[in-house]
């Protein structure tokens, strides 16, 4: 059997990369790239036009360019940069050959096809129908088959990185257990599985119902289902960029999990929970009982929140040990006084941790809430919080891997090394800004989605208050902020890649699989190993200015949950 | 030694915690088990909470309940002339039938303030959005699921519906009025 054992180790990182997976992943990085181009562009008609001020584009273009932006953003971007991480977890961090590297091609193919031809669709305009389609209001057929192309393509890639787990396992490429990463991006394909099993439950009745092969599509049915694809896609993303997390921490500062059970059971919180905490859109829909949407979104969500509210602690808290044992030992926070803030990897990571933390994660509890979601449900509050979470969250951690990935994996070096070290602030407080001001606005009861809150021509209009226009005139600011932080990544990326001063290593060589496997970590004395880490810390804690963050994080997000509460007692009585 | 490496040691799992992980850890359950607490406390002591009432309807069933409404307690039509909208002012505890359709809310409804009505709430088409402003209480709308609310209005005055789920090319049009009077 002619196997492809092609390494090469990369003389930077020391990484080994096999190069079909290596080709692979700078391909799905490129595509990635290509539909965050796309998607930014069509950032600034959406920000541009509900800036009442601005409000640039007509109606019918505004819910066309909406659609376009949320599916190139929320799938394709994300899902594309996700396949590349699948096979740098898989092939490259267990050293192992990836598995049916054709197989991986015809899965790339399957998703650039499946993404020309949903724009394609959107871009007819006879499907702004949003990224959630909600039947029965009917898209072009052509919508639903690109997407479910798309997904095909997506299953194919998980299960050639289910397949690369089993080589490398056969192989005997690592011992012991799967790195941390590895054991993240596993997590990550899991869900990813049953996402898309969910997508194809119900896109392929929807397709068949567009085409005229089905006659009714239930809403409620729609929307149930539909979110155990659209939400849990999200959960792709949370274990996606949480694993970028702990690269980063070890990439940049060498850092060494607080302990690898907590973070394991954390990750395996996520696939047993998040799947159910898909009910919490359902929770202002009519015929479910209270009972339903209370465990599904309080007994499951809370575990699940539970796992990221400790991968919160622990990668803080690693790179704090990782600083500390370095000799930054003082006070609580020199440790992080004494981060590399220059470097882009570690700002992004930073930012990615802090903003998800503090506003993705704490807004989504609120929405997540039976009772709360009355007060939020639909509003613009939404958005606000899952451009914290998908944003600041997702987009900017994989921002903060790609300036790590350019020169190992493009073998390039990062162009406008200036630019570089600011854009993660521009992007990510920018981004965080929208999400803030998105947020105040939908607490003021402006819609989502909705193209004009003037109402203006209207014989019934709403009139929201002054505080609600501000808001959504500085979402439309720091909204262009944010695009331009985009634009600096897209600049920095595009160029390093195709123009960018190239990497060459004089004794580059490829080697054989086995040779390049490096030596095996040699076992440590059991007591050594088992004994923490050593005298550093404060109050018998390894680790006690992270621990002071996360009680900062506890005060605000106790405070702003019981604020939240006090809102709704004083809405009307309903039962 | 670090996250992208196999842990060096084989029996990682009995690596006992750190004392800032165990805190934690408890902190949090804790923090996770009163927010689940909180959800059917209030169902217990609170006033507002999501009606678990609906039932399957047809969208002519429903036409023809909100129109007998109409014709018995309108008292007047509000608009212009190509669009003139009825308004109702049914009894206190009365089942009180509002439509959401493509793109507008039927009819119009006047409340008394403090007393309690039963509000059925259907879509005829497509999804739509229930949003009460200034209250800001949003409900999702089906078509198919008639979902019956027990609402108290509390403060006289005039208040906005608006639809804030994306039903289509006029979405933005959809709003309509409810009034609450003494």
């Amino acid at each position: 059997m002619a196997v492809n054992r092609m390494f090469r180790t990369c003389p930077a990182s020391g990484l080994v990369f096999h190069e079909p997976a290596e080709k692979l992943m700078r391909w799905n990085a490129v595509a990635a790239v290509v539909s965050l181009l796309v998607g930014g562009l069509l950032a600034i008609g959406v920000v541009l036009t509900r800036w009442q001020a601005v409000h640039l584009l007509p109606p019918d273009l505004f819910y066309q360019v909406l659609t376009a932006h949320g599916l190139n953003m929320l799938v394709f971007w994300i899902i594309f940069f996700e396949i590349a991480i699948l096979y740098f977890a898989s092939s490259t961090l267990l050293k192992a050959r990836l598995a049916t590297p054709m197989m991986a091609w015809a899965g790339f193919w399957l998703m650039v096809l499946g993404a020309l031809i949903n724009n394609y669709s959107v871009f007819r305009g006879d499907s702004s129908v949003m990224f959630t389609s909600y039947a029965p209001m009917g898209a072009h057929p052509t919508f639903y088959l690109g997407l479910i192309l798309f997904a095909v393509g997506a299953l194919i890639a998980c299960f050639v990185f289910f397949g690369t787990l089993v080589v490398a396992k056969a192989e005997r490429t690592y011992q012991g257990s799967v790195p941390l990463v590895t054991f993240g991006a596993i997590t990550a394909g899991i869900i990813a599985v049953f996402t898309i099993a969910a997508g194809a439950i119900i896109l392929i009745p929807t397709f068949l119902w567009s085409v005229g092969l089905v006659d009714h599509i239930d809403s409620l049915m729609y929307r149930t289902v539909w979110w155990a694809f659209g939400h849990s896609s999200q959960q792709i993303n949370v274990a996606a960029h949480v694993s970028v997390w702990y690269a980063v921490a070890a990439i940049v500062f060498g850092a060494k999990p607080l302990s690898e059970k907590v973070s394991r059971t954390a990750f395996l919180l996520y696939i047993l929970f998040l799947q159910l905490a898909s009910a919490h859109h359902l929770l202002a829909d009519p015929g479910l009982t209270s009972n339903w949407k209370i465990f599904n979104t309080s007994y499951a969500m809370s575990l699940a929140v539970l796992a990221s509210m400790v991968h919160g602690l622990t990668v803080p808290g690693a790179i704090e040990v990782a600083q500390r044992q370095k000799g930054y030992n003082q006070g609580l926070f020199e440790w992080l006084r004494k981060a590399p803030w220059g470097n882009p990897v570690f700002s992004s990571m930073f930012i990615s941790l802090i903003g998800f933390g503090f506003l993705g994660g704490i807004s989504g509890v609120m929405m997540g809430t039976e009772q709360l979601n009355l007060i939020i449900h639909n509003t613009i509050y939404v958005p606000g919080h899952f451009h914290a979470t998908v944003v600041v969250g997702t987009t900017l951690a994989f921002m903060g891997l790609t300036y790590f990935l350019i020169p190992v994996v493009f073998r390039r070096e990062l162009a406008f090394p200036g630019m570089a070290k600011w854009q993660p602030y521009v992007f990510g407080l920018g981004m965080s800004a929208v999400s803030l001001f998105l947020m105040g606005a939908g607490t003021l009861g402006v819609p989502r989605r909705h193209w004009d809150i003037s109402f203006a021509g209207n014989a019934f209009p709403h009139e929201f208050p002054g505080a609600a226009w501000l808001m959504m005139a500085l979402a439309g600011i720091t909204g262009l902020v944010a695009i331009v932080g985009g634009g600096m990544y897209l600049l920095i990326t595009v160029y390093s890649v195709f123009l960018g001063k190239k990497i060459t290593t004089p004794e580059f060589k490829h080697v054989r699989a086995k040779d390049g496997v490096a030596p095996a970590a040699a076992p440590q004395p059991v007591g050594a190993a088992l004994t923490g880490h050593g005298s550093i810390g404060a109050m018998g804690m390894v680790a006690p200015g992270t621990f002071a963050l996360a009680m900062v994080f506890l005060v605000s997000f106790v405070l702003y949950y019981f604020i939240n509460w006090k809102y709704l007692s004083t809405i009307w009585p309903l039962k | 030694m670090s996250a992208i490496l196999p842990p060096p040691e084989r029996v990682w799992w009995k690596q006992p915690l750190d004392r800032v992980e165990l805190i934690w850890i408890v902190v949090a359950l804790i923090w996770c088990l009163i927010m689940f607490f909180m959800m059917p406390f209030w169902h217990i002591y609170g006033q507002q909470n999501l009606s678990n009432e609906a039932y399957r309807s047809r969208p002519e069933d429903f036409m023809k309940k909100t129109d007998d409404m109409i014709a018995k307690y309108k008292v007047r039509e509000e608009g212009p002339d190509n669009l003139k909208v009825p308004v109702v002012r049914p009894p206190a505890g009365s089942d009180v039938y509002l439509i959401a359709r493509l793109w507008s809310w039927h009819p119009m409804l006047e409340l008394e303030a403090g007393k309690s009505y039963r509000i059925h709430l259907m879509s005829m088409d497509w999804l739509h959005g229930f949003s009460l402003q200034p209250e800001n209480i949003n409900i999702q709308v089906h078509p198919g699921y008639e979902h019956v609310l027990t609402v108290t209005p509390t403060n006289p005055g005039t208040y906005a519906i608006i639809c804030n789920e994306y039903c289509g090319i006029n979405h933005h049009t959809m709003s309509s009025r409810l009034y609450v009077v003494k």
